[in-house]
């Protein structure tokens, strides 16, 4: 199929690569500018040059003199993510399972679930923002903004799961059953164990969407703000590098997240490669 | 005792249902029927009025703000598109080996599990009179005065616009070409087909699904933002949804429903369009 690794490659390759390189740096070099910038001096502005290094601005976050309440639209950002993580990667593994077999409505599941995922954020929270009004109930960061968040997070994990279920071969649920597995056994040691890596995507999915959004938690987070909401504050308020800071703290929580969830899938399939390997050799051996 | 097949998947499903029903489905209808309620300050007055449809389409800011969104949207998309495809192109036909294709891959992916706010506002520091590129460009000699159009300008929106959503190109083109069966290629080139012809006449066609679902993507998120407006035009530029976002402080909820109703109904024309050109469907369902 591909080349071997000897092949010469041609120009293309170079001059693509170098344009991947340039996109690369478009990515990441404002993050990271800000990022240094975050070590700002006390004295130090919004732009370069540095005026000394500190943990100025980070203190000033926790000590919440021109900034909000960080530490407690922290902490409901985070229970927030996991609550909508949770519920994120049942109900999609459930509809993903559904979705094998035909079912009356399946199509009009699917596209309403299309529909809520291109949806704009901010007429979604307008319409539950007017929901709660006319029941005149409060929205509250753990009700109404977990249920729109849910409406972003549910699509997304329900196309993961179609991906993942796709590639997903049969035979090995018919050899379950083959043996004498019941439903639910084949369910929880057959299918959800060889589903797992694609499950822990879906939980990435749900877990850093929640976590960082803020149009579907605009007019629906209540009284408390949520992190997102937060810095969106900051950002029309604070005119000092806390801003950074608060940028670099949610960005190490969110790189912390990913690498867990890579690093766990990685492993399982490095795991899987080592079993399915010594499958081969005892097999071949004997 | 034996439940139907059809029972289980409808149980499988009805948990997601349930949630996209009562924070997507319902909230929606309460916005179309607000979009023909009348208001008093703070009040919802519920009867059966045109007023809000007739004052918009009567305004000639109506027109400007879309005009202004569908500017935005042209360029975001010939950017992110020609990106995208450069990118997915990159990793799917120069990069040889597994590990290299998903690293680099990943890299791309990244920052979408970041948080939007912060990518956007760590183009300030960079952009600015005093920032990174001016710094840098009047060190080397290249301009003796700092570039005032590049940040809260629509150039700045702009940039922003492609650091976001670039990615919702990468990924779905990425799909597509991936499935290219390479005999098809080895044909063209070994009939005597040139680089270009191979890439206008093989790979571009069956990456149209790919391009179609991209494109999606990039016209909802561009034409449902309103923050990104907001900050990086420094308040210059205005597009439907950033206007929306003011009346919706301003608490004008029958108005802001009448305008939402209009852009969903012209998005969905849009995203129809695109969906008879090609079959997005099977794609996402494999």
């Amino acid at each position: 199929m591909r080349g071997t690794a000897n092949e010469r490659r041609p120009w293309t390759f170079y001059a693509l690569a170098a344009f991947f390189v340039l996109f690369v740096l478009f990515l990441y070099g404002p993050m990271i500018v800000i990022y240094v910038l975050s070590f700002q001096g006390p004295n130090g502005g919004l732009t370069f040059p540095l005026n000394g290094v500190s943990l100025h601005w980070f203190h000033a976050l926790i000590a919440q003199e021109r900034t909000g309440d960080i530490a407690g639209a922290f902490r409901r950002s985070i229970g927030l993510a996991a609550m909508v993580t949770i519920f994120t990667v049942v109900f999609s593994v459930m509809a993903g399972l559904a979705f094998r077999r035909r079912f009356a409505g399946a199509s009009m599941v699917f596209y309403m679930a299309i529909a809520s995922l291109i949806m704009p954020g901010l007429f979604v929270s307008l319409g539950i923002g007017l929901v709660f009004q006319s029941l005149n109930m409060q929205p509250t960061w753990y009700g109404s903004a977990l249920g729109a968040q849910l409406t972003w997070t549910l699509p997304y994990g329900l196309l993961i799961m179609f991906a993942v279920l796709g590639r997903f071969n049969r035979a090995y649920e018919e050899a379950a059953s083959d043996l004498g597995a019941s439903n639910w056994q084949r369910l929880l040691y057959v299918t959800l164990p060889i589903v797992l890596p694609g499950i822990i995507g879906v939980a990435l999915f749900g877990f850093t969407l929640s976590y960082d959004e803020f149009p579907r938690t605009v007019l629906t987070a209540g009284s408390t703000n949520t992190l997102p909401l937060e810095i969106w504050a900051m950002t029309t308020n604070v005119t000092s590098p806390a801003l950074f800071a608060v940028g670099t703290v949610t960005t190490v929580i969110s790189f912390i997240v990913i690498a867990v969830a890579l690093t766990s899938i990685a492993l399982i399939q490095r795991r899987r490669a080592r079993r399915a390997g010594k499958a081969n050799e005892s097999t071949t051996v004997s | 005792m034996k439940i139907n097949q059809q029972t289980v998947s409808w149980l499988q499903v009805a948990p997601l249902t349930l949630v996209l029903v009562v924070f997507f489905g319902v909230p929606m209808l309460l916005v179309g029927a607000v979009s023909f309620f009348d208001y008093q300050r703070w009040h919802i007055v519920p009867t059966f009025i045109l007023d809000n449809y007739v004052e918009l389409f009567q305004s000639g800011l109506t027109l400007r703000l879309y005009l202004t969104a569908i500017k935005y949207v042209v360029i975001v998309w010939a950017v992110t598109l020609a990106i995208g495809f450069t990118v997915a192109y990159f990793l799917v036909f120069h990069v040889r080996t597994l590990t290299w294709q998903i690293g680099l891959f990943l890299i791309c992916t990244v920052p979408f599990w970041t948080s939007n706010i912060i990518r956007m506002i760590s183009w300030i520091p960079f952009l600015g009179r005093h920032g990174v590129f001016n710094d840098g460009l009047m060190r080397l000699g290249i301009i003796h005065q700092p570039l005032s159009f590049l940040l809260f300008s629509d150039f700045a929106v702009i940039v922003a616009y492609v650091h976001l959503n670039t990615l919702f190109m990468i990924v779905p083109i990425f799909n597509s070409m991936a499935r290219i069966d390479r005999g098809v290629m080895e044909a063209a080139y070994d009939a005597g087909a040139s680089r270009w012809r191979v890439i206008s006449e093989v790979v571009l066609p069956l990456s149209k699904t790919g391009i179609a679902l991209g494109t999606i993507f990039v016209i909802t998120l561009v034409m449902g933002d309103f923050f990104v407006v907001k900050i990086m035009s420094g308040g210059q530029s205005a597009t439907v949804v950033s206007a929306l976002s003011t009346e919706i402080s301003s608490l004008q909820y029958p108005p802001a429903a009448a305008s939402a109703v209009v852009l969903v109904v012209i998005v969905a024309l849009m995203v129809s369009a695109i969906l008879r050109l090609v079959d997005v469907r099977r794609e996402l369902t494999g």
